[in-house]
C-alpha cells in the first residue's frame, strides 16, 4: 500500500502545486524519492519531531497549501494527538495525516508500534474524516480524493507492503462516505475495511463456495460513516458479519450494533474484532490476528 | 507593502499603549474573565509589531504580514489593537466572553485578525514555521511574527520547531519570547534555573537572537528592523508581568484575576500619573 500511496501522491503533487509532503523520519519508499528529489521544497522530513510535523502542517494549511504528514499511524495520531486535535480538528484544515502500517502490522515490533484503537480516537475529533483503504487500488482513489479536497482534515489509515488488489472486479465504484458492494448476494454481507479484508475476502469465497449468496461490502470510509448503506445492509440480509482489525469500541462494529439497535434490526450480526488487550504475541500479521481471535478459521467457526 | 506609517513615533507608541492598558482595564469591569498580567506583559512588543513592523498592502485590514499570539492566554492586548484598527468592532468587545459574543478567552481562527487558534501552549511556533514555509514560495514572501511566553517554550514542541527552522533556512519568522519570568507556580529562574540562559540556547540552533528590555517600544522596533533576515530571529524581551499598574507587577495573582472597582480606579489613577499631560 505504502508504495501505492507513495506513487499517487507523486502523481497529484506534479499537478497540485499546493501538495506538501511532511514526515518525521520515516518515508515510503519508490515514488517518494522522486517527489523529493524533484519538488524538494515541498518534502519536508522534521525529523523525529511528530509535533511539529503535525503543527507544520496546520500552518501550511493555513496558508492555503495541501500538506499530508506521514509516518507509522502509532506516531502520526497518537503521538501527536493533541496537535491533530487543537490545530487539524479544531481550526478545520485540509491535512491529510496518514498512518503507516496500522492496526497490528507491525506484528514483530509490539505494542508500542501497534494501533488498535486510532480509528476510535480520531472518530472522537470533531471535523475528522477517517479513510482506510482495503486494497492498492482503494488507496490509490483514496488520495486522490485527499489530494484535492477543503472540507477539513482525514485520517489515511494504510496497510505496508505486499496487500493483495481486491477490488478490480468491484461491482460499484469507490466514492468516498460511501459504501461499496465489491460483489453482491442476498443472505450473508460480511462487512470489513482495511488490509483484514484479505480475510473477508476469503471468509466470503469460502462461502460462496458452499452455495451460500453473499456480499462483500468495504466500509473505506469510517467517518462520515454511510448510516443510511449500513441500514440497508442490516434489512436485506439475514446474517451480517462485521470484521475489523480494531479494538471493539469505536470501530465499525460498536457503530453497525448500534445502528441495528436503532432501527430494530431482525439479523444475525457477528462482529469480530481485536481483543480489548495488549497481547504480547509476535510472528506474523496473520499471527497476531489470530491471536486476537479473528483468522478465517476462527471466523467460519463463529459463523456457522 | 508598507508599515502603517513611515516613522515608528514612540510617543505615539506609548499613547496608543496608554490606551490599550486602559482599554483593557475596561473590560475588566465587564466581564471577570482575562490574562490581564499576561496581555500587560507584552503590551508594548505586540503594539510595535502592528504599528511598526508589520506591512500592509493597503490600509490597515490588508495585513501582507502575519502574527500568531502563540501565548494566546495574552490575546486582550491583541483584541484591543484589532478593535483599535477596526478590524475587530467595539460590539465584539462589549459581547467578549457572553453567550453573544465570538471572542473568548484565547484566540479563535476564523475570527476577524486572527490567523490561528491558540490557547493550548506549544502550538505557535509549529504553526508559524508551516506559515513561514508557505510564505517563501511567494516572490515577496510575508514574515511571521509570533509571540510566546517563556512557559511556553517548556514545551517540548516548541524546540521541534526551533530546531526546524534553522534546519530549514527559514529567515521571514520573528518570535518575541515575553520573558516576565513568571509562570502559575512561581518565578521561572526560581523554579527551573536551567531555564536560563535562553538566547544562548536558541543562538546554538542557529537562530539570530538578541536579548532586550520588552517595555521599550523604539529599541524594540529598531532592534527588530536592523535583523540580518539570514535566519530566523528570536527577541528574548524582559518584561514585567503586569505591567503598568504597580499592585498587579509580579504579583502572579493577576494573571487571570479582574481589579474589582476600587482597583480599577487605584489602576486608572496610576494611568493617569503616569502619563502627566494625557486627557483621559
Amino acid at each position: 500500500m505504502r508504495n501505492i500511496f507513495a506513487e499517487a501522491l507523486y502523481k497529484a503533487a506534479t499537478t497540485n502545486p499546493d501538495i506538501f509532503v511532511v514526515v518525521a523520519d520515516i518515508s515510503p519508499a519508490g515514488s517518494m524519492a522522486d517527489f523529493s528529489r524533484q519538488y524538494p521544497d515541498r518534502f519536508i522530513n522534521v525529523g523525529v519531531a511528530e509535533q511539529s510535523m503535525i503543527g507544520i502542517c496546520a500552518g501550511l494549511a493555513l496558508k492555503g497549501c495541501q500538506p499530508f504528514a506521514y509516518t507509522i499511524a502509532s506516531f502520526s495520531l497518537y503521538r501527536p494527538f493533541e496537535f491533530v486535535r487543537d490545530d487539524l480538528g479544531y481550526q478545520n484544515l485540509p491535512v491529510t495525516v496518514v498512518g503507516m502500517g496500522a492496526g497490528v502490522i507491525y506484528s514483530t515490533l509490539g505494542g508500542t508500534h501497534h494501533t488498535q484503537e486510532d480509528i476510535a480516537v480520531a472518530g472522537a475529533i470533531p471535523n475528522m474524516q477517517i479513510i482506510a483503504p482495503c486494497d492498492p487500488l482503494e488507496v490509490e482513489e483514496a488520495v486522490k480524493y485527499c489530494a484535492e479536497q477543503k472540507n477539513g482534515p482525514i485520517y489515511l489509515r494504510l496497510g505496508k507492503s505486499g496487500e493483495p488488489e481486491l477490488t478490480k472486479q468491484a461491482i460499484e465504484p469507490w466514492q468516498f462516505g460511501r459504501l461499496r458492494y465489491l460483489f453482491r448476494g442476498t443472505d450473508i454481507c460480511i462487512l470489513s475495511y482495511g488490509v483484514v479484508m484479505k480475510h473477508a475476502n476469503e471468509v466470503a469465497k469460502i462461502l460462496l463456495k458452499e452455495g451460500k449468496s453473499v456480499s462483500l461490502v468495504s466500509a473505506h470510509t469510517l467517518k462520515p460513516l454511510d448510516r443510511e448503506n449500513i441500514e440497508n445492509i442490516l434489512s436485506n440480509h439475514k446474517k451480517v458479519i462485521v470484521i475489523e482489525e480494531h479494538a471493539p469500541e469505536g470501530g465499525l462494529s460498536s457503530r453497525t450494533k448500534q445502528i441495528a439497535w436503532d432501527i430494530h434490526a431482525g439479523c444475525e450480526l457477528h462482529c469480530f474484532t481485536l481483543k480489548d488487550a495488549f497481547i504480547h504475541r509476535y510472528g506474523g500479521h496473520d499471527d497476531l490476528l489470530a491471536a486476537h481471535g479473528i483468522s478465517v478459521k476462527d471466523i467460519l467457526r463463529e459463523i456457522r | 507593502m508598507r508599515p502603517l506609517a513611515d516613522t515608528y513615533d514612540p510617543k505615539a507608541a506609548a499613547l496608543r499603549c496608554l490606551n490599550f492598558r486602559k482599554r483593557i482595564l475596561e473590560i475588566s469591569q465587564q466581564v471577570g474573565a482575562l490574562h490581564i498580567g499576561s496581555a500587560f506583559s507584552c503590551a508594548e512588543i505586540v503594539e510595535c509589531i502592528y504599528y511598526g513592523l508589520m506591512r500592509y498592502s493597503g490600509e490597515v485590514n490588508t495585513l501582507v504580514d502575519t502574527f500568531i499570539m502563540s501565548k494566546g492566554h495574552g490575546c486582550m492586548i491583541q483584541y484591543v489593537i484589532l478593535e483599535a484598527m477596526g478590524i475587530l468592532t467595539k460590539t465584539d468587545m462589549e459581547e467578549y466572553c457572553t453567550p453573544h459574543g465570538r471572542l473568548g478567552c484565547h484566540p479563535d481562527y476564523g475570527n476577524p485578525g486572527i490567523e490561528a487558534s491558540t490557547g493550548s501552549l506549544g502550538h505557535g511556533l509549529p504553526m508559524a514555521v508551516g506559515m513561514a514555509i508557505a510564505e517563501k514560495r511567494k516572490k515577496d514572501p510575508g514574515v511571521i511574527y509570533a509571540v510566546l511566553s517563556d512557559g511556553e517554550i517548556q514545551e517540548g514542541s516548541t524546540w521541534e520547531a526551533i530546531m526546524m527552522a534553522s534546519s530549514l533556512e527559514i529567515n521571514n519568522l520573528v518570535v518575541f519570547i515575553d520573558n516576565n519570568d513568571f509562570q502559575s507556580l512561581g518565578r521561572t529562574s526560581e523554579t527551573h534555573p536551567s531555564f536560563y540562559p535562553v538566547d544562548q540556547k536558541l543562538s546554538a540552533f542557529g537562530w539570530e537572537t538578541v536579548e532586550m528590555p520588552g517595555h521599550d517600544s523604539l529599541n524594540i522596533y529598531r532592534t527588530i528592523d536592523a535583523r540580518s533576515g539570514k535566519k530566523p530571529m528570536a527577541a528574548i524581551c524582559k518584561t514585567t508581568k503586569g505591567k503598568g499598574i504597580s499592585f498587579m507587577e509580579n504579583v502572579p495573582i493577576w494573571h487571570y484575576r479582574s481589579p474589582n472597582t476600587k482597583e480599577y480606579e487605584i489602576a486608572l489613577d496610576e494611568l493617569r500619573a503616569a502619563h502627566p499631560g494625557v486627557d483621559f
